[in-house]
């Protein structure tokens, strides 16, 4: 006779081992290891929970400290590789396979992994299908979560970082899975509860409070004027043009140029209420005079950040709040809501080729992907009109009755063509291919494919290749902003001249923006002491931010 | 289509004293139009050193002179340019001050305005640049004891350091903003001399405790205390003129007096935050985050006299 | 550094009557242009003074497209280079330009 209980008998034996190291749920930091040795099995699917933003560090402590004479060949998913620890389980060999999406600044040594053959890659997933892939064939046998606090049954308070926690629980816990949290603090009562007891197995009561990164906030004391004369282009040009209400910003100085123009020379241009009211975006600090002006109405976040909390719980009609008052975030909806509810993502890149490929790898980092190429693509799911959708649309152009075609979201690369050391952003080859050949992937690690950019925004104008017709004009619209880049050059300038009459092509002065006003006093908010008043004092910048 | 400029404010008035260019403070501190330049860029009056050193030279070698009005007043004026190799004193920048401030004795201005913005001297031409430091400092006892006063302004990237700090020094009267530093060691000679203990220059706030605006301004050593404005810089320099003290040894002695006075109060503290809660300062931590309306707010409740040394 | 030269012809004068402006700040990846209405209306030069050697034939497509765009004849403009991008130059040099152009 079949069991068909095989998989709950080997979870309440895990819980079994695990018993002697517990107080009911609770076990102290100290006991972290003999914990996980005891719940985890040779092969085993972990999710070590960490992405972009908050990291189980506690947990990828204890895990780099098991022995992997009894811990090994783990097949780790998680969103993650961001810690030393991620990676230390591969060499020490108690992590074998991996799959996962971002790796920002581990990027170079992940990449050395790959090379020595150390980490068995499955795939470089964008977080959404990662999370999708949870629930189908990686789903995870334990998860290693991290959260603010938990009762002594398990509730738990994930605070302003909920992020992935309530994806991973999901598939963990309702697939005969073991579920361990990590908290700052045990309490009698938990704030509010964003994951209910009986979803969690243990808690690990931590050492020191989970780390989390400041990834967006972008000190707009370093904001470049080059930096405002593309914000400028893109509010007047792509913004103010589309009538684009819905979007999501990537994060970088050039989005936070946006961010601190909009109350300044987006009003000025009588944008107000017009452009730029719904969010997906993380909470950053640089759109607060943006807020504070009454441009948004709301905003929904991937997860916080540094120093928002107070801000937020200020602010429950623009932010998504809990009962407690604090900041909900939730990755896997945000990213949907980005995916399916907005009208346009616009981020940065570090190359583009010539047909509009756009990628972040260079040959020595993998950085992965995280959730760009999920905001930075048109979905075929779509079914709901807007006019920008629908004015997209019909740039794009197409055969047959106009009901029939469907429309397009606008995906707009804001790129300089000069990086860092005068590297260039525009290349005839993206260095992601040669990664893939030297790992020998059968794909080539791209951002966001040619297919879903509409525009591309460089200083020296914007590029609307919807209305490319073909693709040697698709090429030169691409020379035709690449400024002094090779690719620039080696433009056929008759071409981008009959381009630019055909409104492919935009450069500031058709744009009727002046250069004199690509100054730093257009922005809303110059240093974070700026946008500290402009809180009124609510946000609580990281000391690293601040100078005083 | 037609080009319209758009500004956040037009008011150069409005526009950021941290932000601005030297020429743009001037354009904004002055009545406008009124700034006429002396050895203006057009005459490439450049270093003779740099080129030596493989490196960029600027048309007026980071310091602009000239004479203006203020609020109709005849003022001279003298700015650096804290971008350019951080405002720092070489041999033209130098000699274009000294002859400023030399000029003043002939022109008899109603005061001499210094928008300092320095690191001290260019190391690149150390000689010129300290003799510069030496003959700015002879100069401005020279313009004060002709009853001139002497301003500075202090506001800038690059602060008030080295021997821009003891130009500052012998100054009539000194206007800070919060982003305005002023000391003679910068944080990273302190650190190199005597130790990350002693301090750690890459801690900001605490370079911003020890050396910024807000507790020269409470330690007396600066004299008036803005909001990052150029409009605020040029109503204290006003104000400032009318209440420079003369330079006669009352002055002098007057403030001998208060700097042993401040030395046997605070010569024990060991971080700014002591010095001010001696001051009756009831939340030092709170200081630093203070707006200046606050913080002015703060200055007119403690019990500390104004002092009119110098 | 590398001093550069460059000599146009144009087709007009720029428009406007001041005599002089000067725009940016020497310093790392910035620069400043001093413009003078000193030439002939059908001649346009341009004396560069740049940190970074080897980039003779960006400078010159910068200057080219300036020149293409703008018609700054007349002009007289010398640059001291810190070792600006070429997007900062010729923001920059527009820049300058905007100012010469009012009356």
């Amino acid at each position: 006779m079949t069991d068909w209980r095989q998989e709950r008998t080997a979870r309440d034996a895990r819980i079994a081992r695990a018993g002697p190291h517990a107080d009911g749920k609770v076990v102290p930091a100290a006991k972290a290891v003999d914990l996980l040795e005891a719940i985890l099995q040779p092969g085993d699917r972990v999710c070590l929970e960490g992405d972009n933003q908050k990291q189980a560090d506690c947990l990828a402590r204890a895990l780099s400290a098991c022995d992997p004479a009894r811990v090994h060949d783990l097949h780790m998913v998680q969103s993650g590789i961001v810690l030393p620890e991620h990676l230390d389980v591969f060499e020490q060999g108690i992590a074998r396979r991996l799959d996962y999406s971002y790796s920002g600044p581990q990027g170079a040594r992940i990449a050395k992994m790959l090379y020595g053959g150390q980490i068995e890659l499955g795939a470089v997933h964008t977080y959404l299908e990662l999370f999708a892939r949870y629930f189908i064939d990686l789903t995870p046998n334990v998860a290693l979560i991290a959260g603010v606090s938990a009762d002594r049954d398990g509730n738990l308070y994930t605070g302003p970082n909920t992020e992935d926690t309530p994806t991973v629980v999901e598939a963990t816990a309702f697939k005969n899975g073991v579920v361990v949290a990590q908290v700052n603090a045990i309490v009698d009562k938990v704030p509010r509860v964003d994951i209910p007891g009986d979803r969690i197995d243990f808690v690990v009561e931590a050492d020191r409070p989970f780390y989390v990164e400041p990834l967006f906030t972008r000190d707009p004391a370093a904001v470049t004027e080059t930096q405002i004369l593309m914000a400028m282009m893109a509010i007047k040009g792509i913004y103010a043009e589309y009538g684009i209400r819905r979007l999501n910003h990537g994060i970088g100085f050039g989005t936070a140029a946006i961010e601190l123009l909009l109350p300044t020379y987006a009003e000025r241009l009588g944008l107000k209420g017009r452009i730029a009211t719904h969010w997906a975006l993380n909470p950053h600090p640089s759109l607060i005079p943006a807020i504070e002006s009454g441009w948004v109405k709301q905003i929904h976040c991937f997860g916080s950040e540094v120093g928002m909390d107070r801000y937020i719980r200020a602010r429950p009609d623009v932010f998504f709040t809990g009962s407690d008052g604090s900041l909900r975030s939730n990755r896997a909806f945000c990213q949907t809501a980005g995916l399916y509810a907005c009208d346009l993502f616009i981020g940065s890149t570090l190359q583009i080729d010539l047909q509009g490929h756009s990628s972040t790898v260079t040959t020595n980092r993998v950085a992965g992907f995280g959730g760009a190429p999920n905001m930075g693509s048109d979905p075929h799911g779509r079914r709901h009109p807007s006019d920008t959708w629908m004015k997209a649309g019909r740039e794009a152009g197409g055969e047959g009755d106009p009901a029939l075609r469907r429309g397009r979201k606008l995906v707009v690369q804001l790129v300089e063509t000069f990086g860092d050391k005068l590297v260039p952003a525009f290349v005839e080859k993206l260095d992601a291919l040669e990664l893939a050949r030297k790992l020998k992937l059968e794909l080539a690690p791209v951002m966001i494919y040619a297919d879903d950019v509409t525009h591309i925004v460089t200083e020296e104008g914007i590029a609307n290749l919807l209305l490319c017709r073909t693709l040697d004009e698709r090429e030169q619209a691409i020379r035709g902003v690449a400024g002094y880049t090779e690719v620039g050059r080696g433009r056929d300038k008759a071409m981008v001249e009959r381009l630019r009459q055909r409104g492919i092509i935009r450069r500031p002065e058709d744009l009727g923006i002046e250069p004199l006003d690509a100054d730093r006093s257009l922005l809303a908010a110059k240093s974070i002491k700026d946008l500290v008043h402009w809180s009124g004092g609510l946000y609580e910048p990281p000391a690293k931010f601040r100078n005083w | 289509m037609a080009l319209k400029p758009v500004t956040f404010s037009a008011d150069p008035g409005d526009q950021s004293w941290y932000e601005a260019s030297a020429r743009a403070r001037l354009a904004g501190l002055l009545d406008a139009e009124s700034f006429q330049e002396f050895i203006g860029p057009e005459q490439r009056m450049m270093s003779p050193h740099l080129p030596l050193f493989d490196l960029p030279r600027a048309f007026d070698d980071g310091m602009i002179v000239g004479r203006g009005r203020l609020d109709g007043q005849a003022v001279l004026a003298a700015a650096q340019e804290g971008r350019f190799m951080g405002g720092a004193f070489g041999e033209i920048h130098g000699a274009k001050l000294v002859g400023l401030l030399r000029a003043a004795l002939a022109e008899a201005p109603a005061a001499l305005l210094i928008l300092f913005d320095t690191g001290g001297v260019r190391l690149q031409e150390a000689n010129a640049g300290e003799t510069a430091i030496a003959e700015v400092m002879r100069a401005i006892a020279q313009v004060r004891a002709a009853g001139i006063p002497v301003i500075g302004l202090i506001g800038g990237r690059a602060g008030c350091y080295g021997g821009g700090g003891l130009i500052a020094g012998t100054c009539s009267r000194l206007v800070v903003s919060e982003s305005g530093r002023i000391s003679v060691s910068g944080p990273e000679v302190i650190e190199t001399n005597k130790g990350a203990e002693e301090f750690d220059s890459r801690d900001r706030a605490l370079v911003w405790r020890t050396m910024g605006g807000k507790h020269r301004r409470l330690l007396g050593g600066a004299d008036a205390f803005v909001g990052d404005t150029i409009g605020a810089f040029r109503d204290a320099a006003l104000t400032q003129i009318a209440k420079a003290p003369a330079f006669d040894l009352a002055t002098l002695e007057a403030e001998q007096a208060r700097l042993e006075a401040r030395l046997a109060r605070f010569g024990d503290c060991h971080d700014a935050t002591e010095v001010w809660g001696r001051l009756g300062v009831n939340d030092p931590d709170a200081v630093p985050g203070m707006t200046t309306e606050a913080f002015d707010a703060l200055l007119a409740r403690l019990p500390e006299a104004p002092h009119d040394a110098r | 550094m590398e001093k550069l030269n460059f000599r146009h012809s144009t087709t007009q004068a720029l428009p406007g009557t001041r005599r002089q402006a000067i725009v940016g700040v020497v310093a790392s990846g910035n620069l400043e242009v001093l413009l003078e209405r000193s030439l002939p209306p059908d001649e346009f030069t341009v004396e560069i003074d740049t940190a970074i050697d080897g980039f003779g034939d960006v400078w010159e497509a910068v200057v080219a497209d300036f020149v293409d765009r703008r018609q700054p004849g007349g002009l007289r403009i010398t640059i001291n280079d810190g070792g600006a991008r070429p997007d900062t130059v010729a923001l920059r040099l527009a820049q300058g330009a905007r100012l010469m152009e009012a009356m």
